[in-house]
C-alpha cells in the first residue's frame, strides 16, 4: 500500500503521535496463541444444545405439529413452539419504529420461506437435538409460492406476508422510496442519446468463519448472560427483552469479538430464543447455527433488480438520471426496507446530474429473508451506475475515465437528495488510478479538482 | 452411548479421557481436553480452522474421530509458542498483519506449521498449496502467504 | 477460440453511517490508579480492529501513548449504548464518543497536574510518552502515572470522562427525497486487467490497481488490512459467489466452502492499493469509513474489463464462465 501523501496535504496535520502511526494490533497476540476468546470457547456444566425443526417448503399453512415422538427421544429435555414465545411477532427495526412487526421467532399458522424456524428441540447432547428434530411430525399443505420480484408485484399474485398487506414494504411515500430533483422529463427531452439498461444480482452470503451463536447462561438471580457475536449488542438486547416481554435489567450479553461479520451479524435471530430456553429449562443453551444455517439460513445479500435510464449529450454530460431499484427482502423485512431506503440516496452516484428520479423498492417474496451485508444498499447500485457508465460512455464514442472526470460531483455540488456535497475526492481518486495504471486522459483533467466550482 | 477410553498427548502433556463413540477430535479438544485453539468453522472438512497436527500430519480434527488418536501426538496452536517464545510464524502473522478476526488464524498456523516441518524454504507456490484447505474472509490471503514466507525466512536466516 | 485481455475502470462514493434511524454511541473513559485508561463500550469488534483504532485515538486525545489504554467492548453491564458494528459506522461514530470522554478526562488530568505543579492548567500540555509539562519549560513536569496516584489518593478526583456521538435522524421528505442519510462520503477508484477465455468463459483477474480516498488514515497498516481483503472480496462477489447460483432450483445453493465458491490463495489477483486522504469535516482526526466500499468498486469495473475483453455484458451477478459463453454463443449468432 502506498499513502499519496501529496493529495490534500494542506488540510491535514501529518505530526500526530498516535494517528497515522501503524501500531500493532493489541489483539493479535491472542489471535496468533488462540487465546483470543469467541463466545463458543466457553464451556458450562449442563450446557443444553438447540436445533430448529425448519420448513421444507417455500410456503404452506401448517395444519398441525406433532413433537411427541421427539420429546421421548432419549436427550431430549424441552421442545418449544411458537405458543411458548411471550411476544412471537417481531420485526428488528421496530426499536427505530419501522414496523409492521411481520416475523415471527417460532412459525405459526404459515411457513413464508424454505428454511422457517418452526419448532426448536432441546437436548443434552447436539446430536440427540438433531436426531429429535428429525421426529418432529409438521403437517403442511402447501401453498403457491411467490419467487421473484416481477412476479410478487403482478396483480393477483398471492400474498407472501399478511402484515403488511401487499409484496412491498409501504413507505410514508408510498409504495417506493422516492428521489425527486429537477425535471427529468426535461432533462431527457434535451439529451442527444438516451439509454435504458437493467441489471440485477442473485444473493450472496455473509460467509464469516465463525458461524452465528450464542450461549444464553442462568445467572441465578432472574438474569441471563448472553454470551454473542452480536454485531450490535443493545440491538440484540432490545429487541429481545421485547420478545421475552423481559425487563433489559434481567439482559446480561457479552460479546465483542466475533469471527468476521460482514452484517451477517446484526439480525437478532439466535439470542431471544436460546435465552427463553434458558429462562424455562434453568440451564445454559447453546445455539450455534451449522454450517448449513449459515449459508442458507442467514439472511443473504438481497437480490436485486435495477433499471436505469441515462440522457446523456454528445460532449459527455448527463442531463437526466430515472432509477427504478427493487430489493428482494424475501418473506420479512428485517434490514431491507432501510437498505432500499439507503439506495435510493445513492442512485445518482458520485455524479452531479441536474435531473434525477430514483424510486426504490421493498419487496416481498418467499424467498430466504435478506438483510445487511458489506455495502448494505450500495454495492449492487455501484455495480449498475458504473456498468452504466461505461456503457454511456462507449455510446457518445468518450473515452470511460474522461466522462467520468466530466460528471464527477465536486464540493458546493447540490446532490438529488438535498445535500450539498462536501470533503469530495473522486477526481482525485481518478487522476491518481489514471497515472497508475497508465490510463490515457487528457491534460486537463489532471487540472482539475474536487474545490468548489468558480461562479 | 458408549465410552471409549482413549490416551494422546495434547502439546507435549498425556491426556486420558472417556469419550463418545463417534465423538469428533475436535469436539473433544474443545470440550473435553480444555483446548480451545482450534475451532469449529464448518464441521464438515471444507475450512481448515480445525486443523492440528497428528502425529506430525495435517488433519482436521473435525473429520477425525477421538477414539482413532489413541497414543497419537498431537500438536495444536495453543502448543506452538515454547516457554512463552512465539513461533517464528505466529511472529510473522503479528508483524504481518496476517490476522482481522483471527478465527482461522490457529487453523493456518498448523497448516504452515507442517509446511515448514517439512520443506523449510518454500516457494510462494508450496505456501499456497499448504494453505488452500484453509479459507479466510477477512485478509484476501496475500498477508498470510507473506506471513508465511516471512517466517520461513526468519528460520533459515537463525539456522545460518 | 482465444484468450483475450480487457481493462475496465469503475469510480465511487460510499456514505459513513446509518442516520435514517439516528446513529448514536457512547463512550466512556477513566483512568486506573496508575494513570492507564480504559475505554468502555458496548461496541463490537468483528476482527476489522475497532479495539485497536479506539485505543490510538484515546492515546491521542489525552496525550499517552498507545499502549496505556484499554479498550473494553461489548458488556451491556459496563458498557454504554452503541448502535453497533455497521454501515461504516465504528470508527467515525465510536471515535467521536471516544474523543469526547478523553477530552474530558484529560481536562481533570491536566486540572490535577496543575494543582501538583501550581501552576495553571491551560499552561501544561503532555509529551506524548506519559509526561505533562508547563509549555515551555519541560523541566517543570510531572508524569501521568503520579497524576492519577494523586488524582485517586491525594485530590479526591476522578480522571474520567463521558463521550456522545449522535448524528440526529433524518426523516426523508416523501415528495422529494430529501434526506441526510449519512455523514461524509469515502472514495474509490479501480482499474482491473482481465483476462478471458472464449472456450471456457473462464476469467483471469491480473491486475487490479485502487485508488482509495478515507479520509485520515488513522492506523494505515489497519487500514491495508481492510482494503486489501475487501478488494479480494469485491472479485469474489464479481465471479463467483451466490446462496442461489441457479434459482428458483434450491439444490445447487452452496452448503459450505466447497460448494460456495470464492477465489481461494492461489487465484489471486496482482493487487495494488494507493489511499488519498483528504480529512473528514466530522470524522474522528479527519476518518471516514473505509470498511465497505473497499469491495465495492471491483465489481462492476471487472464486469467493463470482460466487455472490453470479449464484447459482451453480463449485467447480472455473478459473473460466471456459463452466463459468459451464454453471452458468446447469442453474440455469435447475431
Amino acid at each position: 500500500m502506498r499513502l499519496a501523501k501529496n493529495y490534500f496535504a494542506d488540510e491535514r496535520r501529518d505530526d500526530l503521535n498516535e494517528i497515522g502511526q501503524g501500531r500493532p494490533r493489541a489483539d493479535v497476540p491472542g489471535h496468533v496463541t488462540a487465546k483470543t476468546t469467541y463466545f463458543a470457547d466457553r464451556n458450562f456444566p449442563g450446557m443444553l444444545h438447540l436445533k430448529m425443526v425448519r420448513s421444507p417448503h417455500h410456503h404452506a399453512r401448517i395444519r398441525s405439529i406433532d413433537t411427541s415422538e421427539a420429546e421421548k427421544h432419549p436427550g431430549v429435555v424441552r421442545v418449544l413452539t411458537a405458543k411458548d414465545v411471550p411476544h412471537n411477532t417481531y420485526t428488528i427495526l421496530i426499536l427505530i419504529q419501522i414496523g409492521p412487526e411481520d416475523e415471527h421467532v417460532l412459525a405459526e399458522d404459515k411457513v413464508r420461506w424454505k428454511g422457517e424456524a418452526v419448532v426448536a428441540v432441546l437436548a443434552e447432547t447436539e446430536r440427540a437435538a438433531q436426531e429429535a428434530a428429525a421426529k418432529v411430525k409438521v403437517d403442511y399443505e402447501v401453498l403457491p409460492a411467490v419467487l421473484d420480484m416481477e412476479a410478487a408485484l403482478k396483480p393477483g399474485a398471492p400474498l407472501v406476508n399478511e402484515h403488511h398487506g401487499q409484496n412491498y414494504y409501504m413507505y410514508d411515500s408510498g409504495a417506493c422510496r422516492k428521489v425527486r430533483f429537477g425535471d427529468v422529463e426535461k432533462g431527457f427531452a434535451e439529451a442527444d442519446h438516451i439509454l435504458e439498461q437493467t441489471y440485477s444480482s442473485s444473493p450472496i452470503e455473509q460467509a464469516p468463519m465463525e458461524t452465528t451463536g450464542c450461549i444464553a447462561v442462568p445467572d441465578g438471580n432472574d438474569r441471563f448472560t448472553c454470551y454473542t457475536n452480536t454485531q450490535a449488542m443493545f440491538f440484540t438486547l432490545d429487541n429481545t427483552s421485547i420478545i421475552l416481554q423481559m425487563p433489559g435489567s434481567q439482559l446480561h450479553l457479552v460479546g465483542g469479538t466475533a469471527g468476521g461479520g460482514f452484517g451477517g451479524k446484526v439480525d437478532v435471530i439466535v439470542e431471544p430464543i436460546a435465552i427463553l430456553a434458558a429462562k424455562l429449562t434453568g440451564r445454559p443453551v447453546s445455539f450455534i447455527y451449522s454450517r448449513h444455517e449459515e449459508m442458507q439460513i442467514s439472511s443473504p445479500r438481497a437480490a436485486e433488480t435495477i433499471t436505469i435510464k441515462d440522457g446523456v449529450m454528445k460532449d459527455g454530460r448527463i442531463v437526466a438520471r430515472y432509477v427504478k431499484g427493487y430489493t428482494d427482502a424475501g418473506a420479512y423485512s428485517r434490514h431491507s426496507p432501510y437498505g432500499a431506503q439507503k439506495g435510493a440516496a445513492h442512485y445518482p452516484g458520485p455524479y452531479t446530474i441536474p435531473n434525477v428520479w430514483a424510486d426504490t423498492y421493498c419487496v416481498y417474496t418467499n424467498r430466504t429473508p435478506s438483510s445487511a451485508m458489506r455495502g448494505f444498499g450500495v454495492t449492487i447500485a455501484d455495480f449498475a451506475l458504473e456498468v452504466q457508465m461505461d456503457k454511456l460512455a462507449r455510446l457518445i464514442g468518450m473515452d470511460p475515465l474522461e466522462f467520468r472526470f466530466i460528471n464527477a460531483y465536486r464540493d458546493g455540488d447540490m446532490k438529488a437528495h438535498r445535500q450539498t456535497t462536501e470533503g469530495a475526492a473522486l477526481i482525485e481518486c481518478m487522476q491518481e488510478a489514471a497515472r497508475a495504471a497508465n490510463w490515457p486522459v487528457a491534460e486537463k483533467y489532471f487540472a482539475l479538482s474536487s474545490h468548489p466550482r468558480e461562479g | 452411548m458408549a465410552k471409549v477410553p482413549v490416551q494422546f498427548s495434547l502439546n507435549g502433556s498425556e491426556k486420558a479421557e472417556f469419550v463418545d463413540s463417534g465423538a469428533t477430535l475436535l469436539a473433544v479438544l474443545r470440550g473435553k481436553a480444555g483446548d480451545t485453539s482450534p475451532k469449529g468453522g464448518c464441521h464438515q472438512g471444507t475450512c481448515g480452522a480445525c486443523s492440528v497436527l497428528i502425529d506430525g500430519e495435517l488433519r482436521l480434527s473435525c473429520l477425525t474421530l477421538a477414539e482413532t488418536c489413541e497414543g497419537a501426538e498431537i500438536t495444536t496452536t495453543a502448543g506452538l509458542a515454547e516457554a512463552g517464545v512465539l513461533h517464528p510464524l505466529q511472529r510473522a502473522f503479528m508483524d504481518g498483519f496476517a490476522a482481522q478476526c483471527g478465527f482461522c488464524t490457529p487453523g493456518m498456523l498448523m497448516a504452515a506449521k507442517a509446511l515448514l516441518d517439512r520443506t523449510p524454504n518454500p516457494t510462494r507456490e508450496d505456501v499456497v498449496e499448504a494453505i488452500s484447505g484453509n479459507v479466510c474472509r477477512c485478509t484476501g490471503y496475500e498477508p498470510i502467504i507473506q506471513a508465511i514466507l516471512a517466517a520461513a525466512r526468519a528460520n533459515s536466516h537463525n539456522a545460518a | 477460440m482465444a484468450v483475450r485481455r480487457g481493462r475496465g475502470v469503475a469510480a465511487i462514493n460510499y456514505p459513513t453511517g446509518m442516520n435514517l434511524g439516528g446513529d448514536p454511541s457512547q463512550a466512556l473513559v477513566h483512568s486506573t490508579p496508575t494513570g492507564n485508561f480504559m475505554v468502555t463500550l458496548s461496541s463490537v469488534d468483528l476482527g476489522q480492529g475497532l479495539k485497536q483504532v479506539i485505543s490510538q485515538i484515546c492515546a491521542e486525545t489525552i496525550g499517552v501513548p498507545t499502549d496505556r489504554v484499554v479498550v473494553d467492548t461489548a458488556d451491556t453491564d459496563t458498557g454504554p449504548h452503541c448502535m453497533g458494528t455497521f454501515a461504516s459506522r465504528g470508527t467515525h461514530r465510536i471515535g467521536n464518543a471516544v474523543i469526547q470522554a478523553a477530552k474530558e478526562a484529560r481536562q481533570v488530568m491536566l486540572e490535577v497536574a496543575a494543582e501538583e505543579l501550581e501552576v495553571n492548567a491551560a499552561d501544561l500540555e503532555t509529551d506524548g510518552a506519559g509526561n505533562i509539562h508547563v509549555k515551555g519549560a519541560p523541566q517543570k513536569a510531572i508524569s501521568i502515572f503520579d497524576t492519577a496516584l494523586s488524582a485517586h489518593f491525594t485530590r479526591g478526583r476522578s480522571i474520567s470522562g463521558r463521550g456522545m456521538f449522535l448524528v440526529p435522524r433524518s426523516f426523508p421528505e416523501t415528495e422529494t427525497g430529501a434526506m441526510k442519510p449519512a455523514t461524509c462520503y469515502a472514495h474509490a477508484c479501480t482499474v482491473t486487467e482481465v483476462e478471458v477465455d472464449d472456450e471456457t468463459g473462464e476469467v483471469t483477474v491480473l491486475t487490479v490497481k485502487n485508488v482509495f480516498e478515507i479520509g485520515r488514515a488513522l492506523n494505515p497498516k489497519m487500514v491495508e488490512q481492510q482494503l486489501v481483503g475487501g478488494s479480494w472480496m469485491g472479485i469474489s462477489h464479481t465471479l463467483y459467489e451466490t446462496t442461489e447460483p441457479y434459482y428458483p432450483a434450491r439444490d445447487h445453493g452452496g452448503s459450505d466452502f466447497n460448494e460456495y465458491l470464492m477465489p481461494g490463495p492461489g487465484d489471486l489477483a496482482d493487487t495494488e492499493i494507493i489511499v488519498l486522504e483528504r480529512p473528514s469535516a466530522d470524522g474522528p482526526y479527519g476518518a471516514k469509513g473505509p470498511g465497505e466500499m473497499c469491495a465495492n468498486p471491483q465489481i462492476p469495473a471487472l464486469a467493463n474489463a470482460i466487455f472490453d475483453a470479449v464484447g459482451v455484458r453480463i449485467d447480472h451477478l455473478p459473473i460466471t464462465p456459463e452466463r459468459i459463453l451464454r453471452a458468446l454463443k447469442e453474440q455469435r449468432r447475431v
